[in-house]
């Protein structure tokens, strides 16, 4: 597979992972993941009455959908709670991959990063393949590697915000400081020329939901976002151009006809 | 005695496993994960874990997520 995305030595086309929360209906979540072409979605366990099956169908929307499933530890606010909930995944869907959600703030749902260190060596110690939701500070993701996490998915910007790469000096220092990590912006992005420049800087892949969920036409912008995020890789492995502060003309000067002519 | 089920009170009889429980408040069947008092249980202990008076019982399912 050429350019393939490799995560825990499982290999992927896609660069698009898709949340399946905040759908209009199934239905929508059903034709939004088919146009992202996608194979990985994430998904969460809640609470619910035993009486109301409401979410069965999307549940089973999301098993039909054949996509790899990654469930999230979302809402979980100390370790202790999202290893319990870490496991409880791994029984019902099972698998050990686990995007690990450790938040820290109500107001603007930032990983609280010593919890989310804490919970990832435990769960990384019970053979849990662990794919930390955090923020972007160089330290915070070095520790996380450093007690076995072998992908990292730093925020571009607060979950459900959209506005998009917050905070491009300590992302770029990301990635460069950790060249050989698979990097995937998580949460945020609200745009599919976001995601696009999110690759060009050399980020492995994006992991978004309410920018596509909550689009009028969920599968359109599903379907947008895929591009961008074809293109942005691309980009990056195409090679941006360096920024100049002034101009240099593309058109040679030399054999241009009039040069000096004016007065003659 | 009673026990807490996602955050509400319940009565259970004493000596009720969990799986006599989770038939109980008609979650057979589903797609489920429970844990006590914070605590996993793995769907082998349904039929050996009695409950006791206090426990507090989560059982979730699916959800679309993030």
């Amino acid at each position: 597979m050429d350019d393939a995305l490799t995560l825990y030595d499982e290999t992927f086309s896609s660069r698009f992972l898709l949340g399946t929360a905040l759908y209009p209906s199934p239905q929508i979540m059903r034709e939004a993941i088919t146009a992202s072409g996608c194979e990985i979605v994430t998904l969460g366990l809640r609470r619910q009455n035993p009486a109301d099956r409401d979410g069965d169908s999307l549940w089973d929307c999301i098993r039909q959908s054949g996509r790899k499933l990654l469930p999230n530890t979302a809402g979980c606010k100390s370790a202790k709670e999202a290893v319990t909930l870490a496991e409880m995944s791994r029984e019902i869907f099972a698998t050990p991959w686990i995007k690990l959600e450790v938040i820290g703030d109500d107001y603007n749902l930032q990983p609280d990063p010593f919890g989310l260190v804490d919970a990832a060596e435990q769960l990384v110690r019970r053979g849990f393949k662990v794919l930390p939701y955090c923020t972007d500070d160089l330290i915070l993701c070095q520790r996380l590697l450093d007690v076995g996490c072998r992908v990292l998915m730093p925020w571009g910007a607060p979950i459900g915000t959209g506005q998009g790469l917050l905070n491009r000096y300590h992302l770029r220092t990301l990635r460069e400081r950790l060249p050989d990590t698979v990097l995937i912006i998580d949460a945020g992005l609200g745009a599919p020329s976001q995601a696009a420049e999110a690759m060009e800087m050399g980020f492995d892949a994006v992991l978004l939901n309410t920018a596509v969920a909550r689009a009028r036409d969920p599968a359109a912008m599903a379907a947008a976002f895929a591009a961008a995020i074809g293109a942005g890789r691309q980009a990056s492995r195409a090679g941006l151009m360096h920024k100049r502060q002034t101009a240099t003309p593309s058109t040679p000067t030399l054999g241009q006809p009039f040069w000096h002519q004016q007065g003659e | 005695m009673k026990v807490s089920l996602n955050n509400e009170p319940v009565e259970v009889a004493g000596a009720t496993t969990l799986s006599a429980a989770i038939e109980l408040w008609q979650f057979g069947g589903q797609t489920i994960a429970v844990a006590i008092n914070g605590e996993f249980v793995s769907r082998s202990n349904y039929a050996t874990r009695i409950l006791e008076a206090g426990d507090r019982i989560d059982i979730v399912k699916p959800v679309g997520g993030g």
